[in-house]
């Protein structure tokens, strides 16, 4: 399978063009790196990729079809600041079925522990709150994961765990990945090549 | 500048049927900085850096229980005290983006923490530096980059002359200029007589500019060490915790030890790392090692030399 971006363009309202005729693939089971100076547009393209913006230009397809917009999206978006991208009023049980229920060994395997489910999300560490939104992202139906710089939280214990685990998945399924980082080193430890925006 | 004496943090969970259950998050910890000192804090996800910040600005949530003295130029840093100086002399950089107002335009909030002269310019100057166009003062919280929210903060926070500054994760996903240019500035500003607190996931550029760096672990801290001795395969380091957080890093091995920081929940006796140390011998699991001066820094872990 390829997630395909085609002739991409974008602009938020009246603002400038962010995005102008942008063109990816991402192939399963490919570790793609996205680099680029800050405000040069990688959140938007992995938002626009992952349905939550419409493109005003081009396409997002995979395999030539379009991604439904019902039901499970197989473009999973892991969001750059996890205390953003989780409801405040629900407490962390709720936000982590959401979409699908995360197993056991999964959630060990992240290091969330069982008492962590009953907290409201601002009762958690910035790092704790990330592997649960990392964890929901790893849905047996995620074909392409889009991971917005999701370790820069972490200590680097748990980031090379928290990458261990989610290259680990990728293998088992075919998932392709799409590592934003500011990070060369992780880039390099991790992608197969990378895309350089500006 | 700043000396923190023993603090502890814990807080109260309501179970099932009204048992209630007190979880210890910080124990007993110390640190000390001076003017015109950077002292870096870095550690295990969880270990009590952001609640350590939260509690030298009296931000802490209600049910939070605090004990330990804080001491901010010689007297105790009171709840009137911290009241008065937060936003002034004592600044402080969030982790999370959302301390941001999303209701004002990011201008307007920086140009609100200009404590003295022309306020406009100063903000303008700031942003400048962090490589914030005239564009941005007009825009919305919701309308910037991650990266840009990053550098509102910290713009916010340097802009009005204070003399403590507590910066809890400043320069996560900026690109490496940014990096460098913050750092590089908090440098300057502590070289002016500021005393900064840096709490960092970023070991390598914080070697740059940080003094020492303080190892936190399950709400202690295991080590202090000058920042030298983070080099090579960190044989000079004296906690098995902090070489493997070294040896993980990306630019080092990037192979992680298994295991995660024990739960807060459950009681614990001995050293927190026990569960994960080849090092372990009967007293470990027994009693908390204290503290120790060993080669110019200290440790607390009972096999480290
Ligand atoms: N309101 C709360 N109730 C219960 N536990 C809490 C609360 N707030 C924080 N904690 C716990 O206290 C511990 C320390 O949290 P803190 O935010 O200080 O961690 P941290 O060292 O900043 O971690 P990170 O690097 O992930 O930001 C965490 O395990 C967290 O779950
Ligand atoms: N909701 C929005 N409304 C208006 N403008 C926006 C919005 N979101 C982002 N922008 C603008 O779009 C540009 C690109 O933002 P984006 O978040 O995609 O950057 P980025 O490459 O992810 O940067 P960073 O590395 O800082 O996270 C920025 O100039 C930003 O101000
Ligand atoms: S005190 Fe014991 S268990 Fe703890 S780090 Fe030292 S050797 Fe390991
Ligand atoms: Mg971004
Ligand atoms: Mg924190």
């Amino acid at each position: 399978m390829q997630l395909e971006a085609r002739n991409l363009s974008f602009r938020y309202g009246k603002g400038p063009l962010i995005i102008n005729n942008l063109n990816l693939e991402l192939k399963s089971g490919e570790i793609l790196g996205l680099s680029g100076p800050s405000g040069c547009g990688k959140t938007t393209l992995a938002k626009i990729l992952s349905g939550y913006e419409l493109p005003q230009g081009g396409s997002v397809k995979i395999d030539g079809k379009s991604i439904p917009s019902k039901g499970f999206n197989p473009v999973q978006l892991i969001f750059q600041h996890p205390e953003k991208a989780v409801n405040p009023r629900w407490q962390m049980k709720k936000t982590l079925n959401e979409g699908w229920s995360p197993d056991n060994e999964l959630l060990d395997s992240l290091g969330i522990e069982k008492a962590w489910l009953k907290r409201w999300p601002n009762e958690l560490s910035g790092g704790e709150l990330q592997r649960f939104c990392v964890a929901k992202a790893l849905s047996p139906k995620t074909r392409f994961l889009i991971a917005d710089e999701i370790t820069t939280m972490l200590d680097a214990i748990t980031q090379a765990q928290i990458w261990n685990v989610v290259l680990n998945k990728a293998r088992e399924n075919n998932i392709g990945v799409l590592v934003v980082s500011h990070d060369q080193h992780l880039i390099n430890r991790l992608c197969d090549r990378v895309f350089i925006g500006k | 500048m700043l000396e923190v004496n023993n603090l502890s943090i814990s807080f109260i969970q309501y179970e099932k049927g009204l048992k209630q259950k007190t979880i210890q998050v910080i124990s007993d910890l110390n640190i000390k900085i001076s003017k015109g000192e950077i002292l870096a804090i870095v550690g295990s996800s969880g270990s009590g850096k952001s609640l350590l910040a939260h509690a030298i600005l009296g931000i802490l949530p209600k049910n939070a229980l605090m004990s330990g003295t804080i001491l901010y130029d010689g007297r105790e840093l009171t709840t009137k005290r911290q009241k008065k100086l937060r936003g002034n002399e004592i600044a402080f950089i969030p982790q999370s983006v959302n301390f941001l107002d999303p209701l004002m335009k990011v201008g307007s909030q920086v140009r609100s923490s200009v404590s003295a002269g022309e306020k406009k310019e100063k903000q303008r100057k700031i942003f400048d530096r962090y490589s914030l166009d005239s564009r941005t003062d007009s825009l919305f919280p919701f309308q910037l980059s991650g990266g840009m929210a990053r550098r509102v903060l910290v713009a916010s926070a340097v802009v009005g002359g204070a003399k403590l500054i507590v910066a809890d994760e400043p320069t996560p996903g900026l690109h490496p200029e940014v990096v460098n240019e913050t750092l590089g500035h908090l440098r300057e500003l502590a070289n002016q007589g500021c005393a900064i607190l840096l709490i960092t996931h970023d070991i390598g550029t914080a070697l740059n500019v940080a003094d020492s760096i303080a190892v936190f672990y399950s709400g202690i801290t295991i080590e202090i060490s000058p920042v030298s001795d983070f080099s090579g395969k960190g044989e000079s380091l004296r906690h098995p915790y902090t070489k493997a957080l070294w040896n993980a890093l990306p630019q080092n091995d990037f192979n992680p030890i298994d295991g995660f920081q024990p739960s807060h929940i459950e009681q614990h006796s001995g050293c927190p790392f026990n569960s994960r140390c080849t090092f372990k011998s009967s007293e470990c699991v027994s009693k908390l090692p204290l503290i120790r001066d060993v080669r110019f820094g200290k440790v607390r872990c009972y096999h480290a030399t």
